[in-house]
């Protein structure tokens, strides 16, 4: 690990203000080269600054947010609101969000070991990296996401764990998340804190596909900090989900996952929301499958279906080429199991 | 990294016939650089956001089982190493320093989390407990350390620590409450002699006795 400042903010301006603008105001430069890194629980941060891929000069612990309205649930008419400072635990044992959007607890509760979970912040998780090897390992000058031009190691090396949707000839890194899947399934808005004040924008907007620039993962500017998420309520919150296939039954990231949120109309679909994870370089959204779905009983013919268009784009490579039907299959059982679940 | 892979587990107190330890000498040894840690200190007192260059020691202020440590630290420092290379308590252990195998579990404030992956600096203010605090005053094992001693819950020992701490947590957090809920909950405790069963059977027992 390199040397940094260690800069405490107490509050939000505290943590902007601690922010140093970049050489390269265009936002072009590796993200994982930003001089500045806000910490908060550091599960993904510590980790790779000991593994020397982030090497920030300034590390801005924006714990202390954590007191402020940042740090807490919220759930009334207008929906849920989570901080960006809530640890994954708190959100995946609160009572409102277990019984109004089980799919939030489930991709909480499914990720990560308890220590992980008590640590890391919602905002922190979603931003987290792929934990693809290449990326990880400096030792490999061949990543696109570390060192943009170099080339991709991935492609033809050990790409098991990797994505078959979303991804480009630059880059076929998973993204590693669970939680993401289910912002994306329940239309979440999240709320973005930098020196011009507050906005607010879809959370399917938050991360980029990797097409030539793999380096750049989100759409946020420099400085910006994630400070909440807005989950609306909808007819499909409660009826929803999160399926996770892996290698282990604990404390692993997913091979194939689906987060489903269901509004059915006696049997039939009367909207439903899928994405996907493990499979895919961004958070992914199955819009087409949706669609499909719509006004459709669930059925065999129709899981069936739906899961071949979800996975129609795919563009498996030597070793994962088994998420293809891993991840129909895993969508199929989730969309099941959602018509079915009583609520 | 000195003491890091030692293998000492939890089989502490094997003193020898001249009544001095490996354990015993170490930590005599880390009680000398604490005191030079001190003296530093005293005469370069810094704010964190006043360091001129990264380099810099930071001053540190931490609350360990209830005694507060004032440290000068590199900013880099992770919990762990301030609690094994700066204090003195060799109890957590340093497994894969990656946040993967939980050997390092301690609590911060009633929440276990990993030492290894939270920056010494980011504690301050917050109430630390490790092993060596989980004991009695009158040096009485806690119940879990009990239950682990007499269900065999480990071989070499190594993990062992990190395991209590997560087990003790475990069941504050109302998560013991059959064996998969406690293998789901301590799955961030690896043991690589595999005595999960007896681990199992360990948590379950001590919960009750928790909390009878």
């Amino acid at each position: 690990m390199r040397p940094f400042h260690y800069v405490k903010a107490n509050d939000l301006p505290g943590a902007l203000q601690a922010f140093a603008p970049q050489n390269d105001p265009t936002n072009a430069a590796p993200s994982v080269n930003a001089a500045t890194q806000y910490l908060a629980g550091g599960t993904t941060l510590i980790d790779l600054m000991k593994l020397d891929v982030m090497r920030p000069a300034t590390v801005t612990d924006i714990n202390a947010l954590d007191q402020s309205k940042a740090g807490q649930i919220e759930f009334g008419d207008n929906g849920l609101r989570l901080g960006a400072l809530v640890r994954m635990s708190q959100a995946a044992d609160h009572e409102a969000v277990k019984s109004n959007f089980p799919v939030i607890a489930q991709s909480l509760q499914l990720a990560a070991s308890a220590q992980i979970r008590n640590m890391a912040s919602l905002g922190g998780n979603v931003l987290q990296r792929t934990r693809c090897t290449y990326f990880r390992d400096t030792s490999y000058d061949n990543c696109n996401k570390r060192n943009p031009g170099s080339g991709c190691a991935a492609m033809d090396g050990m790409n098991r764990n990797l994505a078959v949707l979303g991804t480009s000839n630059d880059c076929i890194a998973s993204y590693p998340g669970d939680f993401a899947q289910a912002l994306i399934a329940l239309d979440a808005m999240v709320e973005i804190a930098g020196s011009a004040g507050t906005r607010m924008m879809p959370f399917a907007q938050l991360h980029r596909a990797p097409g030539s620039t793999p380096q750049i993962e989100t759409t946020l500017t420099q400085g910006e900090l994630i400070t909440a998420f807005q989950i609306p309520n909808l007819p499909w919150g409660k009826r929803s989900l999160y399926l996770k296939i892996r290698d282990r039954a604990s404390y692993e990231f997913a091979l194939a996952s689906a987060a489903i949120a269901l509004d059915l109309d006696n049997g039939t679909v009367r909207d439903v929301r899928i994405a996907l994870g493990g499979v895919s370089a961004q958070p992914w959204r199955a819009a087409e499958a949706e669609a499909l779905l719509k006004g459709k009983p669930i059925d065999d013919t129709m899981l069936l279906a739906a899961a071949d268009k979800a996975f129609e784009g795919a563009r498996p490579k030597k070793h994962n080429a088994f998420k293809v039907q891993l991840g129909k299959a895993t969508l199929m059982r989730a969309l099941r199991d959602a018509a079915t679940m009583t609520i | 990294m000195r003491n890091s892979n030692d293998g000492e587990g939890s089989r502490s107190g094997s003193a020898n016939g001249s009544g001095w330890s490996r354990r015993t000498f170490l930590g005599t040894s880390f009680g000398s650089t604490v005191a030079v840690v001190a003296l530093r200190d005293t005469g370069n007192a810094q704010s964190p956001a006043a360091a001129a260059s990264p380099r810099d020691k930071i001053a540190v202020s931490l609350n360990i089982n209830g005694k507060p440590h004032d440290l000068s630290l590199d900013s880099r420092t992770t919990l762990l190493d301030a609690l094994r290379e700066h204090i003195g308590l060799t109890g957590s252990k340093k497994g894969c320093d990656q946040g993967q195998c939980g050997a390092y579990t301690v609590m911060v404030d009633g929440q276990r989390v990993l030492g290894c992956l939270i920056l010494a600096a980011a504690v301050q203010g917050k109430e630390v407990t490790t092993i060596e605090g989980l004991t009695g005053a009158n040096g009485a094992l806690h119940p879990m350390q009990q239950a682990f001693a007499e269900h065999d819950a480990f071989q070499c020992g190594y993990c062992t620590p990190g395991q209590i701490m997560s087990a003790v947590a475990c069941v504050k957090e109302g998560h013991a409450n059959s064996a998969d809920e406690v293998r789901e909950y301590m799955s961030g405790n690896l043991c690589r002699c595999a005595a999960y069963p007896n681990i199992v059977d360990a948590v379950l027992d001590a919960k009750t006795k928790m909390e009878a």
